[in-house]
Formats: structure tokens, C-alpha cells, sequence
């Protein structure tokens, strides 16, 4: 791949997506017949006048790579939420009204400090904005700039006892809110699992907010994980409940199918889903594909966690 | 066929040709969802992730208009819709054209990157059955015309046989290829077994009398009316 279009950092507005769309269908109705003319599309053009989102703010236009930060209004309307609908574009209509507070938080199983947190006592965490990349199985990726706290302050608080080897969440069941929890295909709720050394991890946060703005129902108000270095389906939303638990808890998309979807989902180029490959990834907002990066460009600081384990194993071994 | 196989300019037949509504209802309706398509580009509606759309999009109108093409000699044969025969080959060409612009936006999507278009072809079996049934359709599409009907004679119906192939090709190459929820592919996997059980004469022969039944009924029952 030769080209891309990669939005220069300092002119981040929606109206470049919007623009490199409209050249890419532009070129493709002139040239039906030979597409590859699209693929050397002309770059974005000046744009009208930008209106962004109101109060919305990160420390920084890129991430540590370079690359640009997923406009505001791209987050907030192009989600997987499976709990209200797969389809992304209605997800965030239909979270609209989703009451988010007054909200607890259980937090329990083999702890020493059993504690109910109210959202407000969550909120009460340092609370630090991460710009990171999620990269979905379904190989798109965004880059967004979360505000949270590092999972390990809250287990630092509860105290894990030594029995505690995985950290089991679990996300809201509200049925008649969310009309998604209705299909008998998925196992609800929404279950997710971390080792517990992963979730300690200094990557790993819970996230309450992004752009410097509270996280919007769609995005998994009121406070979900973040766990940048796997697959999006690991970063679970809406949690109630979380559990120190001694077995390898089992996840709603190991429950669906344990022979596509592991518990340790690490995002890796050279492990592909059994039917699709994971090589590479479309990058929202660019028209051509990138190369995706071992555990999603953070090598370096989780490394130390799979050291003799090898990602080919994730689903053959937690069937 | 009622026309003579003569081969005449498209120009010269135009004026005598009348298209009926089903047939002009099949043609804007193929037409719309390229519209569609176009004019989300111009709107900003093919989402934030354009090109997984246009590859859902347009695959799924391929998968559809090919079902109606398959549905077309069972609508005549159990139904006794004559003018479906009509309509058969003009849904098979857009079918096989939604496939070839399907195939198109991936190659487009691969960057035309022969290493990874090898990778996604040949390496996952999603992609290689949908390979697969675009091998089997272009052939047909490009075939559908009266010369080549004659030009093949027994071959020609031989080869359009494999359209059934084709369409239980498409069906698994959207079963796996979602992601857990295989409702919407089990639907058309339900319809082109049922349409390929359509064409077994043991069915055709009971649809045949049962149609007679009816109809025998409808004339009886106008009759009374009447009276």
C-alpha cells in the first residue's frame, strides 16, 4: 500500500473525513471501471468553515505515534454495543436516555475490603486522561482520548488476597433499557475477565470520560475498562460488578464461541481470527489500510506480562 | 421464445420493445442501491468506516438480487407467474454486477497489494467461497445474451445450472462471516434450499395440481357469485 490519507494532526475537523470520503465516492464514480485512481485520490481539500463539538478538549492532537485522534463526534457515533444494537451508527440514538446515575459499583470476591462504590466515590480517583488506540476484532481502530484511572488504584484500595488470580467484570443487565439483551444469543451480561497482573498493569484503566468530557451512554457510561494492548470486545462497558475471582472467569464472546474469541484476545498482526485476517486494520477516517502493530503498539510495557506464552494459544487453550 | 434468434442491432429493436411494470420495477429497484450509494458519498452517508459499508452493502444487494433471480423459474413453474421468466436474466447481470463492484471495493480495500490480497483471498475461507461464486457468476452474466445461448446450446444450460452453486456459495460466504448472529444468513441459506427444492419435479408436479385445485375453486366460486 502506497498511499494513505492520513489527516495532517493540526487540521483535525470532521469536515476531513467527510472531505476524503467525498473524494474517494467522487473518484469512484468517474472510475467505476478502474478503482485504482481512488487509491491515488487527490488530498483533502480546503474545507468550509469547522464547528466542533462544545467544550471539548485533550492535551494533544496525536497520540505518541503521530497519528490524530479520532474526531469527537466519530466516538460518540460509531460505537459497538451489542447490548442496545449491532448496528454502530444506532447505537448512540438509542443510549440517548439511558440513566447513568445514580450508579454503584460491587466490588467483591476474594478481597480483603469488600466496598459498594457509588460512581461519585470513583470519581474521587485521580483522574487522568490516556490517549490510546482501541483496535477492534473486527480490524478497525480509533484513536481517543479517555479520561479514567488505572485499574490497579481501585485493587490497591480492596486489597486482592492471595488467592486472587483474575479479575472478573461485569456490565449492567437492564433489559428493558437495553433492548439488545433481549437476543438469546449472547449470554448477558456482558462478562469480561483480566489476569489479575494484567489488570494491575499501568495501561489498564477504567475510564469515566474522553475528550475531558464524561463518558457518553453510547461509549459505556458511566465508567467502563480500557485495555488498550487487546482487542476492543475486552475493554467492557457499563460495569456493576467486579469480582477478584481464582479461575480464569469466561467472557460473553468465549461463551458464544470459545474457538474464535480467547480470554486473553491480545491484539497481535501474526495471530489471525480463525476467519479473518488480523495483518492489518482500516484506521476510521483512512481510506487505506495500515499495518496493525504486536499488542497494539504497546509492546514494550506489557511484554513482561506474556513472557513464554504465545497468543496462538488463546483459543485452543480456554475452550 | 416467441422472437426469432436473429441477431439485431440493440438500436433497431429498441422501438419495439415494451417493458412491463415488473420489469421496470426490477430495473430502478437494481439501480437504487448504487444511487443510494453515490449520493451517501456526496452526503456523508456511508458511515465513518466507508469501506466496510460498501462492502456490506453492496454484497448484500448482490446476495438478495441473486435469490430473486433464483426465485424466478419457481415463480412461473409453482405460481404460474409467466412474467417472472422475463426478469430472470436482467437480476442475474445486476447480481453479478454488485459481485464484481463487491469484489472491486476489496481489492480497493487490499490496496491492490498482490501480497495481501493473496493473504485474503486464498488464506480464509470467507473470502475464497466468495472468490468462488464471482468465478461462477461473471461467466453467466457475460453468457445471459441469446447469441451466447445458441452459440453454446446444451453447454449453455449446463453452465447456467451452476447459478444454484453460486447462490449456496454466497450464502456460507456471509455465514462465516459474521460474527455470532447467523440469522440474517440463515434466512437466505432457508430461501435458496427452498428455491432449489422448487425446481425437484415431484414438487413441481404437486404445486401443478394444487394450482389447478385453486383455480378450478376460483372459477366455481365466480360462478356462484355470478349466479
Amino acid at each position: 500500500m502506497s498511499t494513505s490519507f492520513r489527516i495532517p494532526s493540526s487540521e483535525i475537523t470532521p469536515e476531513h473525513l467527510y472531505l476524503t470520503r467525498r473524494d474517494f465516492i467522487k473518484s469512484m464514480g468517474i472510475a467505476a471501471g478502474s478503482m485504482a485512481l481512488a487509491a491515488c485520490g487527490a488530498a483533502p481539500s480546503t474545507s468550509t468553515a469547522s464547528t466542533p463539538a462544545p467544550n471539548i478538549n485533550a492535551s494533544a492532537a496525536t497520540d505518541e505515534l503521530g497519528d490524530p485522534l479520532t474526531p469527537h463526534e466519530v466516538v460518540t457515533g460509531y460505537n459497538n454495543y451489542y447490548e442496545f444494537t449491532t448496528d454502530k451508527e444506532d447505537v448512540a440514538p438509542m443510549a440517548k436516555d439511558f440513566p447513568t446515575s445514580p450508579w454503584e459499583v460491587a466490588v467483591g470476591g476474594l478481597v480483603k475490603n469488600p466496598k459498594t462504590y457509588m460512581m461519585e466515590d470513583l470519581l474521587k480517583f485521580e483522574q487522568e486522561e490516556r490517549i490510546y488506540r482501541l483496535r477492534c476484532v473486527e480490524a478497525w481502530s480509533m484513536v481517543i482520548p479517555w479520561v479514567g484511572f488505572p485499574i490497579s488504584k481501585l485493587l490497591n484500595e480492596v486489597e486482592p488476597t492471595s488467592d486472587a488470580k483474575f479479575v472478573r467484570f461485569q456490565s449492567i443487565y437492564a433489559p428493558e433499557k437495553m433492548p439488545g439483551q433481549l437476543s438469546g444469543w449472547y449470554e448477558w451480561p456482558y462478562t469480561e475477565g483480566l489476569r489479575l497482573d494484567e489488570a494491575m498493569n499501568d495501561l489498564a484503566i477504567f475510564a469515566t470520560g474522553l475528550y475531558g468530557k464524561p463518558l457518553p451512554p453510547q461509549d459505556g457510561a458511566p465508567i467502563r475498562v480500557v485495555v488498550p494492548w487487546k482487542y476492543g470486545f475486552k475493554s467492557i462497558k457499563a460495569i456493576v460488578k467486579i469480582d477478584l475471582v481464582d479461575v480464569k472467569p469466561t467472557s460473553l464472546w468465549m461463551a458464544a464461541a470459545s474457538n474464535e474469541y480467547g480470554f486473553y484476545a491480545n491484539v497481535n498482526p501474526d495471530v489471525d481470527h480463525p476467519r479473518w485476517s488480523q495483518a492489518t486494520e482500516r484506521r476510521i477516517g483512512e481510506l487505506s489500510r495500515r499495518p496493525t502493530l504486536k499488542y497494539n503498539g504497546y509492546e514494550e510495557q506489557v511484554a513482561d506480562l506474556y513472557v513464554g506464552w504465545d497468543d496462538r494459544l488463546d483459543t485452543k487453550t480456554s475452550s | 421464445m416467441d422472437r426469432p434468434l436473429v441477431h439485431i442491432r440493440a438500436w433497431e429493436r429498441l422501438p419495439e420493445i415494451k417493458f412491463s411494470a415488473a420489469q421496470i420495477i426490477i430495473h430502478l429497484g437494481s439501480w437504487a442501491p448504487l444511487l443510494i450509494l453515490i449520493y451517501g458519498g456526496f452526503t456523508n452517508g456511508l458511515t465513518v468506516n466507508p469501506i466496510q459499508h460498501l462492502t456490506f452493502y453492496t454484497g448484500d444487494t448482490a446476495i438478495r438480487l441473486l435469490i430473486l433471480s433464483l426465485a424466478c423459474t419457481p415463480a412461473n413453474t409453482l405460481f404460474g407467474f409467466r412474467e417472472a421468466i422475463k426478469l430472470r436474466r436482467p437480476l442475474g447481470v445486476y447480481a453479478a454486477i454488485y459481485a464484481a463492484i463487491h469484489f472491486g471495493i476489496f481489492l480497493f480495500d487490499y490496496g491492490f497489494d498482490p501480497n495481501l490480497l493473496y493473504e485474503a483471498i486464498f488464506e480464509k475461507r470467507y473470502a475464497l467461497i466468495g472468490f468462488a461464486a464471482l468465478i461462477i457468476l461473471l461467466p453467466m452474466a457475460l453468457t445471459s445474451t441469446k447469441g451466447w445461448q445458441k452459440r453454446l446450446g446444451q453447454n449453455w444450460k449446463r453452465l447456467h445450472q451452476f447459478v444454484y452453486l453460486a447462490g449456496l456459495l454466497v450464502v456460507i460466504h456471509y455465514a462465516w462471516l459474521v460474527k455470532s448472529d447467523i440469522r440474517a444468513p440463515l434466512i437466505y441459506g432457508g430461501i435458496v434450499v427452498a428455491l432449489l427444492m422448487a425446481r425437484i419435479p415431484a414438487v413441481r408436479r404437486i404445486a401443478a395440481s394444487a394450482r389447478g385445485r385453486v383455480a378450478h375453486k376460483l372459477s366455481n366460486t365466480g360462478k356462484e357469485v355470478r349466479g
